[in-house]
């Protein structure tokens, strides 16, 4: 018996208006792969994350997690759109890193942490406050629980942000470009993190990323987007290596070019 | 019966008589409002010693009720001599007030136009004169003219308070109706009818004078 | 202006009033002027209470309520935004009796003024909410929050702060509109101002002091605000400079 996959996109497409922006996209992660994504500016790498993430709403095909699908429910065998309570079901197993982090300014550190824990999760405040300062250990900013977002800098905001995340015990990550808001100099930090989340945790992870060199250390999986279509996947070994499409060499090039 | 067509009928030209006499007023307050904002703004950065005489004229005018105004100045002219008939000391207070409002409006707007205009035109040995009229006036006006168009709608929306000292406007033509005949509901429910009218046309204008604005400073 | 020039001009207006009312052409008419006063304070504040509660339900029924009840919310704003307050005050003074329901001048004071004001607190409630950034939204999504608990714990809170400045300013508006109650029979304090000068023709001396203590209420009104919204953006703001 081949294991359920993870997540699964079957032939999903996005719109908006006349403009396509996922044209029939088919994507299958395993349970634990680290899987990224590169790809030009509007290939539509952020848009995979957000409609997994129910940001998005699809207009066709079916995102299966874990063998249900996320956004539609089984009625006399048929798919119907879902309704709320079974996304929120579904969607309790993902979890979301943003580029400019959306902390709540209004809560300090912890409290940004044990927020959703105890309103959604209903879990005790004590309990949610130890879990919370491990993960913020774990993040490295032990000291920094009682700060307000605004009080720390952009790489520190953005690790509150994943120990936020990792809270709500996803089984699924999904990281859009967390770095691209940095300092150069924060950069190292936030990723040392992302790491360590991989090896420590038996977690799913999807991440849109410009850092190539990241990308090709972490991930057991790259994809290559271009214009709404994986162009190019495979282990970054091979797509790094040797390319075989034209449009990979491309982007590689222009990109090694730049960094 | 609570509503009656034909009396409604019967008062309706007194009423657009009256509606033309608040419809002048707006528009003669406004004028002055517009105006006397516009003069306080330019000088108050012209000579700045008066900004804080300014500021403190200002605060003092828009905190205080529009009708107390009315009634000061309808009163205390003639003490010095000055008899002004109702409508003028009204539309007198209506446009000193709003010309607060006005002054507080071109402020923000003069406060958008860049330093770097003002220093180009010091760089060109213009006048402060021609500076405000040829270079900071047109730029500081256009992104302004809808937030001038909402204080027109209220300034219009506070035409009946000219009622209190019996300007024959549109409210006091429809409280003399209503005293003479006993009969209220339908000369109110037709004043309020018609600012409803002319609101939602003013906002509907207001609007898209700002999609036409936005259209021309995203060009 | 700053929060000390305020308060530097309500010292002002207290002590010029002060000193006026030990006078003798004024004193007179201090009594009659802190009766009026008192009736002009209670009316500001209930009107002001049932403004808030009318602008966050109307607000809220807009944008997240069913068909119907978005329906009625935004007649009610409509009309009474697109009405004056005034003809809002003579038809729920005049017109109403006529439909057999005869309010005490007193209700209908508070009524029309905090409806009226209500109407314009609405927009202020829902441009502040829409003024949270769409991220908070998306991060409260990703948490699987419950839309009332967003609302509730991440939206509101922080929408609370973009929403004092203006309802400080709609709080005046509605000060100020208290002396249109005069014009329906109640003995606020501009009825009292108008009651005397017509038996006194000592316009100068009471119109001044009038003024004056409109000025001192909105100028209590203004600080509080000020005082408020200090308070509430600490939270916000913590540090911003640290
Ligand atoms: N709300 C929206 N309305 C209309 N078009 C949108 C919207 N959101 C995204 N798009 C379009 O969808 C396309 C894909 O966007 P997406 O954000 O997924 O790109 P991306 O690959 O993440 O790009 P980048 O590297 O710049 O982040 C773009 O052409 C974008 O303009
Ligand atoms: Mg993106």
């Amino acid at each position: 018996m081949t294991e359920q996959p993870m997540v699964r996109f079957d032939n999903v497409s996005k719109r908006y208006g006349a403009l396509t922006v996922l044209d029939g996209l088919n994507l299958e992660i395993a349970r634990g792969e680290k899987v990224s994504i590169i790809g030009p500016s509007g290939s539509g790498k952020t848009t995979v994350l957000r409609m997994l993430m129910t940001l998005e709403t699809i207009n066709d095909g079916v995102i299966w997690v874990e063998g249900e699908p996320l956004t539609h429910m089984e009625r006399n065998g048929k798919l119907v759109p879902a309704d709320l309570a079974h996304i929120r079901k579904i969607r309790a197993k993902i979890g979301m890193v943003f580029q400019s982090f959306n902390l709540f300014p209004h809560m300090t550190a912890m409290q940004n942490c044990i927020e959703a824990p105890i309103t959604v999760l209903g879990m005790k405040r004590a309990d949610a406050e130890a879990r919370a300062a491990e993960l913020l250990d774990m993040v490295g900013l032990s000291e920094k629980k009682d700060h307000y977002p605004s009080q720390l800098s952009g790489g520190q905001q953005q690790r509150v942000a994943i120990a936020r995340a990792c809270a709500m015990r996803p089984k699924i990550m999904l990281f859009d470009e967390v770095t691209s808001a940095l300092d150069p100099e924060l950069v190292g930090e936030v990723l040392e993190v992302i790491r360590k989340l991989g090896r420590e945790h038996d977690l799913t992870m999807l991440m849109v990323t410009h850092q190539m060199g990241f990308a090709k250390e972490f991930s057991d999986r790259v994809c290559f987007f271009h214009a709404g279509k994986i162009c190019e996947q495979g282990p970054p070994s091979e797509l790094f290596g040797a390319p075989k499409n034209e449009r990979t060499r491309q982007f590689l090039h222009a990109v090694l070019e730049a960094g | 019966m609570i509503w009656d067509w034909a009396f409604a009928f019967e008062i309706l030209p007194v009423l657009a008589s009256a509606a033309i006499v608040s419809i002048e007023a707006t528009l003669i307050g406004f004028a002055l409002a517009a105006s006397l904002g516009l003069v306080l703004a330019v000088v108050r950065i012209a000579v700045p010693w008066t900004g804080w005489t300014i500021s403190v004229l200002v605060e003092l005018i828009r905190s205080t009720p529009l009708l107390i105004q009315i009634f000061f100045l309808y009163f205390v002219f003639p003490k010095f001599g000055v008899v002004l008939d109702a409508f003028t000391a009204g539309v007198l207070a209506i446009g000193i007030h709003y010309a607060a409002y006005c002054s507080e409006v071109y402020r923000a707007g003069f406060d958008n136009i860049h330093r770097g205009q003002w220093e180009a035109s010091v760089a060109l040995n213009l006048s402060a004169w021609t500076t405000f009229r040829d270079i900071i006036i047109p730029q500081a006006i256009p992104p302004i003219v809808p937030a001038l168009g909402n204080y027109l709608v209220a300034l219009f929306k506070e035409t009946p308070l000219l009622s209190a000292i019996a300007v024959l406007e549109l409210m006091q033509t429809a409280k003399i109706i209503g005293s003479e005949t006993f009969r209220y509901t339908e000369p109110m429910t037709l004043v309020g009818l018609f600012f409803l009218a002319m609101s939602l046309v003013s906002a509907a204008l207001i609007r898209s004078l700002e999609g036409l604005l936005n259209r021309r400073t995203m060009r | 202006m700053g929060i000390r020039t305020l308060v530097a001009m309500l010292a002002v207006a207290l002590v010029v009033i002060g000193a006026l009312a030990t006078q003798e052409s004024y004193k007179v008419f201090m009594p009659g002027l802190l009766q009026g006063a008192v009736l002009t304070i209670e009316i500001a504040i209930l009107g002001s209470l049932l403004a808030i509660v009318m602008g966050v339900l109307a607000a809220l029924a807009r944008m997240y309520g069913p068909a119907p009840l978005r329906w009625l919310a935004t007649v009610y704003v409509e009309i009474f935004r697109g009405t004056s307050a005034l003809v809002q005050l003579f038809w729920l003074f005049f017109v109403l009796p006529q439909f057999g329901v005869t309010l005490d001048a007193f209700l209908v004071a508070v009524l029309a003024l905090g409806l009226n004001v209500g109407a314009y607190g609405s927009e202020v409630v829902r441009g502040a909410i829409q003024s949270v950034a769409r991220g908070q939204w998306e991060a409260s999504t990703a948490l699987n929050m419950s839309r009332p608990q967003m609302l509730r714990r991440i939206i509101l809170p922080q929408a609370f702060v973009a929403m004092i400045p203006p309802w400080g300013n709609l709080f005046i508006e509605l000060l100020k509109s208290t002396a249109l109650v005069s014009l329906i029979t109640l003995s606020d304090l501009a009825f009292k101002a108008q009651q005397m000068n017509q038996n006194t023709f000592k316009t100068i001396p009471i119109f001044t002091l009038v003024l004056l203590m409109y000025l001192a209420m909105s100028l209590v009104v203004t600080i509080g605000m000020r005082l408020l919204e200090r308070r509430a953006s600490l939270g916000l703001a913590r540090g911003k400079a640290a």
